[in-house]
């Protein structure tokens, strides 16, 4: 049978609720190893299995749906459990269970001087994370991916806040379940409009219906469905939790930034392809984001000394390339580019990890320095990294951002040249990190210089794995210029996108033109290596920065934006229900009402007064008022 | 004679009842215009049972109507005389303790 693997499907996201459910619930009874084995273990055959299923989508080009059970079942509506299994979703299966993989593997180290409950507690988090994601990726319709969409939220909410005793920590993991929750909602409301116009949510039902939609309805659905996506993959406006994510262990940080979470978006878009091919305002509207987001984080990262930081907001910034790529219309390019950077993101990562392991939780790169001879094989790892997400050929970085920029010059030259800048800028940071981590003299404490240790088996194979494929993994898309026919990832998911690209009729540059672009993109960006290189090895930037520099290592000030325009209103706002509408109006009015009855008692009190002839007065004012009333009335 | 010739007879004997019990202090006075006000009822009452008895007459062969209103005024009478007798044995207590039969005096339940 062909589907053997596939219709098994159900296990790659079962074995890791499976390894979240033991570990969460015995993780008082189960030691370290046994939890790691756990773990990693079920990562490791859901993996498999990935792999299996992997290899049977490449022969069968049309999408697989097993169906588990009727999640609703109404008259009208009917949403089925089921998992979708075609190209797109098993790329993505291999992407997370495999990278996500080797980071349960590190974490097993990196984690090790946890207690045994709390280290228990991780791994069944980062289990429960992967499961959400496997949900996201393989449910056959919006209803499933939505709840693994608020899964991956909750489980990031969770790893974010993992050390929950600081209090900083806490606040960023609110953050970014607050910054998501906003997104969701975007996220919801174009479920619900999809379902109205479509009355179905089923993938397979939707897409070929599309094309009789009209544009305005579906550039509503796609841009609400891009609000979500704005919450999730870190953009423009919702993108300030990402950086702040990095309060959770640096493993976890892998997880969010390579393997999961925030690829949730562009996967998202890639799935429902033909929806954003048929309106282009959602298409523009996602260019401009994307674009916008990729420059501004890239400037960010110029200036950040936190050695996770500046990653983060690399990641931040190549989510912008992705999204770039999909407003353009080169899904595969995103998708391509999703892939490598899941690869060289997650080696940045957790080759950071490693750095931050050596020198004894130091994340600021100006304690850092010469850690090179110290930690022969992260560095060389990290080197990779910086290679690959810099662009310079043949690693992979270059293959998939040159097929994102090369499909925004088919769009405009200008948006070609914009990304050019902001890749420039990639190059620049990250080699700025490279040299001042890894070159120069070690700036740090004796203590620390004498503790420098490279790290365990454990967390270099990961490394040294992560490498492998960062340098490899682009040429299964060499673009068609090099080698005719060789772009594998293109034919691989051509049924996915076949619609669209029916639908877009791109104009092709020539050879020619995409010779010169190629050549003046890996000059300057080898240009700006080599300057970063020299400049930040010898002589790093250790001032405070100032003027236009201040600037920028503060952020913009976006954070400090949102909080004067959102959070303070807001603040205010309560503030004011507090004080007037809680403490005077409602408590106003209960008390007042028993002041009311306490001094209406103290003045009817002076009625009993003792005196015989005033009761009877009374009696007879009462009877006089009765007969009276009486009378008018019954007359 | 007219049934409103009773009536302005009765008020009359009332409001003199009440009258007397809201304006004076002494407590056999107040007790006397209670008796007042009683009898001013029992007056009302007799001349509107005489009154009914006239009209029902007509239809009622058997000629045992209009009683029904007299004997009650027996009633009131009876409960008046027992309750003069309590409220005289009030007054010659009170008499007794304080020496005064002026009500305002009598203005705590205890001593």
């Amino acid at each position: 049978m062909a589907n053997s693997f596939s219709s098994l499907v159900y296990w790659v996201p079962l074995l890791p609720l499976i390894g979240f459910l033991i570990n969460g619930l015995c993780r008082n009874y189960l030691s370290k190893s046994l939890t790691g084995i756990i773990g990693s273990g079920v990562i490791l055959i859901s993996f498999i299995l990935s792999v299996l299923i992997f290899n049977e989508t490449r022969a069968e080009s049309d999408a697989l749906i097993v169906k588990l059970f009727d999640f609703i079942n109404t008259n009208d509506l009917k949403i089925p459990f089921a998992f979708q299994v075609d190209r797109l979703s098993a790329l993505f299966l291999l992407i997370i269970t495999g990278v996500g993989f080797l980071i349960h593997l590190y974490s097993t180290a990196y984690m090790h001087e946890e207690s045994d409950v709390h280290f228990a507690r991780y791994f069944a988090y980062l289990n429960l994370f992967v499961f959400n994601m496997l949900l996201l990726v393989l449910g056959a319709n919006y209803l499933i991916m939505f709840i693994g969409w608020e899964g991956v939220g909750l489980c990031s909410y969770l790893l974010i806040g993992y050390w929950f005793k600081n209090v900083d920590y806490g606040a960023a993991a609110r953050k970014a379940f607050v910054m998501n929750r906003i997104g969701d909602l975007g996220f919801l409301l174009g479920l619900f409009f999809l379902l109205q116009q479509f009355g179905t949510l089923n993938y397979v039902s939707i897409m070929p219906a599309a094309t009789g939609a009209s544009v305005a309805v579906l550039t509503t659905i796609t841009l609400l469905l891009f609000v979500g996506a704005t919450g999730k993959s870190a953009q423009i406006p919702l993108y300030t939790w990402l950086p702040d994510a990095m309060a959770g262990p640096t493993p976890v940080s892998a997880l969010i930034h390579a393997a999961t979470m925030v690829t949730a978006g562009i996967y998202m878009i890639a799935r429902s392809n033909i929806l954003y091919t048929l309106s282009p305002v959602t298409q523009t509207v996602v260019t401009v984001i994307g674009l916008a987001t990729a420059l501004l984080a890239a400037t960010i990262a110029l200036k950040q000394n936190d050695i996770k930081k500046v990653l983060a907001y690399s990641t931040v910034s190549q989510l912008g390339y992705m999204f770039v790529g999909l407003g353009v219309g080169a899904y595969t390019g995103a998708v391509f580019h999703v892939m490598t950077h899941a690869f060289f993101k997650a080696l940045l990562f957790l080759g950071a990890g490693s750095v931050i392991h050596a020198m004894h939780h130091e994340q600021d790169i100006r304690k850092m320095g010469g850690l090179a001879k110290k930690l022969p094989h992260t560095h060389w790892t990290f080197l990779v990294g910086c290679i690959a997400i810099a662009g310079i050929p043949p690693f992979s970085g270059f293959f998939s951002k040159d097929e994102i920029l090369i499909g925004a010059y088919n769009v405009s030259p200008i948006l070609y040249w914009i990304g050019l800048l902001g890749a420039l800028m990639t190059a620049f940071y990250m080699f700025r990190l490279y040299a001042t981590t890894f070159r120069g003299s070690f700036r740090g404490t004796h203590e620390q210089e004498h503790h420098l240790h490279e790290s365990p088996l454990s967390m270099v194979l990961p490394l040294i794995v992560l490498a492998l494929l960062a340098i490899v993994s682009g040429f299964i898309g060499i673009p068609e210029l090099f080698a005719k026919d060789a772009h594998w990832l293109q034919k691989y998911l051509a049924p996915v996108f076949a619609q669209s690209n029916e639908l877009a009729h791109a104009h092709h540059i020539t050879h020619e033109t995409e010779y010169i672009l190629l050549g003046v993109s890996i000059t300057l960006i080898l240009v700006v290596v080599v300057y970063a290189w020299k400049r930040f090895a010898s002589k790093p930037d250790l001032s405070e920065p100032s003027g236009f520099g201040k600037l920028l290592s503060n952020k913009w000030y976006v954070d400090e934006l949102y909080a004067a325009i959102i959070s303070k209103p807001l603040e205010q706002l309560s503030s004011f229900t507090l004080k007037f509408v809680e403490k005077k109006s409602i408590d106003g009015a209960v008390n007042g009402t028993g002041k009311l009855v306490q001094w209406s008692a103290r003045q009817i009190r002076f009625w009993q007064s003792g005196q015989v002839g005033n009761y009877i007065l009374w009696m007879v004012v009462g009877l006089v008022a009765v007969i009276v009333l009486m009378t008018t009335i019954f007359s | 004679m007219p049934i409103h010739y009773y009536i302005v007879l009765a008020l009359a004997l009332f409001s003199i009842g009440v009258t007397g019990v809201l304006t004076r202090r002494n407590a056999i006075i107040i007790f006397m215009c209670v008796e007042l006000m009683l009898n001013a009822v029992n007056l009302l009452l007799v001349a509107f049972s005489k009154m009914h008895a006239a009209k029902l007459a007509a239809f009622d062969m058997a000629g045992n109507v209009g009683a029904e209103a007299q004997i009650f005024v027996f009633f009131i009478m009876v409960v008046a005389a027992a309750e003069v007798s309590v409220g005289l044995a009030i007054i010659v207590m009170m008499y007794r303790n304080i020496h005064s039969v002026d009500v305002n005096f009598l203005n705590r339940l205890k001593h």
